[in-house]
């Protein structure tokens, strides 16, 4: 059955949404192409609330107006990486029992990537947000390998690519379970470039360890995996 | 001022133990060189350009010199011995050296000492220029009392930077970062011309200094209060890049004693020499450098590892001693990171931003926003910035860098920018006495925190002097990071020098002390 929605405001099916941007035009100009601009978006009776000369030629504005559009939510798709997070505890005591061996996790920031911040979160020791980084876990043995290179060029994202197409061609795809993550990383994005799964923002160690042993655990064979990965 | 009751006594040991961790570092500084410090004198010495595949001239220069097996006498004895030799003059003689026509060599000669002074009245003039003309243009130009607001621009393309740093200093900004390019850090060299297309920033190329100095220099004059240039100091290139800065009249650098040690992996002994170096050119030039202590927050407990910052704070401000720096250069470094879930959060965040600015009165402390705890709700986190803008105010800091409502989404649109310079001016403004006002209750929560964060930092700073910092690096005593002494990047380039060698820049302005 179908369910048609649109933004909420103070009622039901009203559209209402906020919109701030910059337009490059002085201030006199701004309301009313912040206006045009709002219409050509799809948003009716649109209101510039708010406009700020911010130097340089340029002018911020503040719009709300009213969504036309509206979506059938029955017929999204979800992507979900597990259905439960598991804690340290639990993942120890399913990787014990289930696997019966430490799970091998090695991370790194490939290419020319510098930033280990967060691939530090996920396998440290301290962990991230009170939750225990993967180091904490007798579950796994953890090679953290950082930042491996002197760059000489910028990093692009055909880096993600680049390391399924080498993964690929040594035929060891198979072998391992490749994880991805990075703030503009989502899950479906990684399962495009060819990896098994991808977490973004606010994801916990805890999260990446749940998702882990479950699917290592489903990769040997011994228990199918419940859910579906879309 | 002393607000917070701290233990003068213990403040005093801080700084006796650190003199002793400094010292004992000093000696293995002294004794080395490396290839990045003898690549800077010869840029001081005007040697600049790159050859067809984009390697810079002071490279290529630095490592004939290396394979010739001479580095140890230091690159201005070497170069100043093969214009003798050869009877040829400067431009020429690295001309030769670069086609491979002439092998630079060492001979001990009387005639050597003239030469190499002579070669170092480029760079000395050059940065003596920069250090006059900014003190000119701040007498007529003043940039007014702290905290003074401090903006990033980041679009990795040099002239669209020049655009959004305009826009900053029209509504308020008083010092303009230009972030670097994703790992620049972990380069060996030093890029070359302007940056259309960098990666989260632009590089540090004398180029783009002199594109940011001059619409900062017309800003300035137009708004009458001087915009200051900051960029970073950091990394295997350090003292490079502190070279090229001031001759190019930057304002401020990023430039921490060990960030690249825990942080990028750099090696440590390749650090400390370098960053001594570093801050020398940066002392001479009038620079304010920053220190990067809030990063330890970053990855580590901003409640349980307060101290860690506070430490580093005192081993930081020892080594820039050592280096000549007076106080007033030092921007020591911290930051508002503690998670806001926690209760009395912001009087936890009052009382180490009251401690470290008592701790050190003089020296131009440094301000780092939240972005641990910055979730994506651009709403909550421009409301957790107007507290850090109020505890800012409220403990006189100096450099204020301001958070951006969308820090963590993406580097800062004009209008995020805009927004949260609204927020801190208001801030600022209403609070604006704050701190000569308020006064902290006796064995209160916050005077118990600031002596409790400083008694942590005295037995910490008691347990390197005792090991060594190299030793308490190894041991992951700073961020939880772990850092083995001869592992990291940059090792290769750590020289032990020869008897003879010389740096006539240290030496100059060493006497100047």
């Amino acid at each position: 059955m179908s369910k048609m929605i649109k933004p909420y405001g103070d009622k039901l099916n009203d559209g209402m949404v906020q919109l701030s941007f910059t337009l490059p035009v002085k201030a006199d100009l701004a309301e009313e192409a912040a206006k045009n601009i709002a219409l050509k978006m799809g948003l009716a009776d649109p209101h510039t609330v708010y406009h700020k000369d911010i130097g340089e030629g340029f002018t911020f504005v503040i719009v709300y107006g009213k969504c036309t559009h509206s979506v059938d939510v029955s017929k999204l798709k979800v992507t979900k990486v597990v259905e439960e997070w598991m804690g340290l505890d639990e993942v120890n005591e399913f990787v014990k029992k289930n696997i019966k061996r430490k799970v091998v996790v090695v991370g790194a920031c490939i290419e020319s990537d510098a930033h280990t911040v967060g691939i530090d979160a996920i396998l440290n020791m301290k962990g991230f947000s009170g939750d225990y980084g993967f180091e904490r876990y007798s579950a796994f043995k953890v090679y953290n390998m950082g930042a491996q290179i002197v760059t000489q060029q910028n990093i692009h994202l055909h880096n993600l690519t680049k390391l399924i197409d080498m993964i690929e061609s040594e035929e060891l795809r198979d072998k391992f379970l490749v994880i991805v993550g990075g703030p503009s990383i989502n899950n479906k994005f990684a399962k495009e470039l060819g990896y098994d799964a991808g977490f973004g923002k606010g994801t916990l160690p805890s999260h990446v360890a749940t998702y882990a042993v479950k699917k290592v655990l489903s990769r040997m064979g011994k228990v199918k995996s419940k859910r579906k990965q879309c | 001022m002393n607000k917070l009751n701290l233990n003068r006594n213990k403040i005093a040991a801080c700084r006796n133990y650190s003199k002793i961790i400094a010292a004992d570092l000093q000696k293995i500084i002294d004794k080395n060189t490396t290839v990045s410090v003898e690549r800077s004198i010869l840029r001081l010495f005007g040697v600049d350009g790159v050859d067809k595949s984009g390697l810079p001239y002071p490279n290529i220069l630095a490592e004939k010199i290396k394979e010739a097996g001479v580095l140890q006498y230091g690159a201005a004895n070497v170069m100043a011995s093969t214009m003798i030799q050869n009877r040829k003059n400067f431009k020429e003689t690295v001309s030769l050296i670069i086609l491979g026509k002439v092998k630079p060599l060492y001979v001990a000669d009387k005639r050597n000492k003239q030469v190499v002074n002579r070669l170092s009245e480029y760079g000395i003039s050059r940065v003596e220029k920069a250090r006059k003309d900014r003190a000119k243009l701040q007498a007529k130009n003043p940039t007014g009392k702290g905290p003074w607001f401090y903006l990033i621009v980041a679009t990795g393309n040099i002239y669209e930077d020049v655009k959004q740093a305009r826009s900053a200093a029209l509504n308020g900004a008083n010092c303009i970062a230009v972030i670097r390019s994703t790992a620049q850090s972990l380069m060996d060299y030093v890029p070359y011309g302007a940056t259309t297309t960098g990666f989260g920033g632009t590089y540090a190329t004398q180029e783009n200094f002199r594109i940011m100095r001059k619409a900062l220099d017309e800003i300035s004059v137009k708004l009458g209060r001087y915009i200051y240039l900051v960029n970073y100091c950091s990394g295997l290139c350090m003292c490079e890049i502190a070279a090229m800065g001031a001759m190019e009249r930057l304002d401020m650098m990023l430039n921490d004693s060990m960030y690249g040690i825990i942080f990028r992996d750099i090696n440590m002994y390749r650090t400390f020499i370098d960053q001594h170096f570093s801050r020398m050119i940066n002392t001479q030039a009038g620079i304010i450098i920053n220190t990067g202590e809030d990063n330890y927050l970053t990855t580590a407990d901003a409640v349980k590892q307060a101290h860690t910052v506070l430490a580093s704070e005192f081993i930081n401000e020892r080594l820039a001693k050592n280096a000549g720096m007076p106080e007033k250069l030092m921007g020591l470094g911290h930051a508002f990171e503690i998670n806001p879930d926690i209760k009395n959060s912001f009087l936890l965040e009052l009382a180490q931003a009251q401690m470290v600015r008592e701790i050190f009165p003089e020296s131009p402390i440094k301000y780092m926003p939240p972005t641990k705890h910055i979730t994506g709700d651009i709403f909550k986190a421009h409301v957790i910035d107007s507290m850090f803008n109020l505890a800012s105010v409220a403990t006189n800091q100096s450099i204020h860098l301001l958070g951006i409502l969308t820090e963590g989404i993406h580097t800062p649109f004009i209008q995020d920018r805009y927004l949260s310079i609204e927020s801190a001016k208001y801030v600022m403004n209403a609070a604006k006495d704050m701190s000569t006002e308020v006064t902290f209750r006796k064995n209160g929560l916050i005077q118990k925190r600031a002596n409790e964060v400083l008694d942590k930092a005295l037995k910490m700073l008691g347990k390197i002097k005792k090991e060594g910092l190299l030793n308490a690096l190894e041991q992951g005593c700073f961020a939880d990071i772990k850092r083995p002494r001869k592992g990291g990047k940059g090792f290769e380039g750590v020289i032990a020098k020869a008897k003879e060698y010389t740096n006539p820049f240290e030496e100059r302005w060493s006497l100047l002390k």
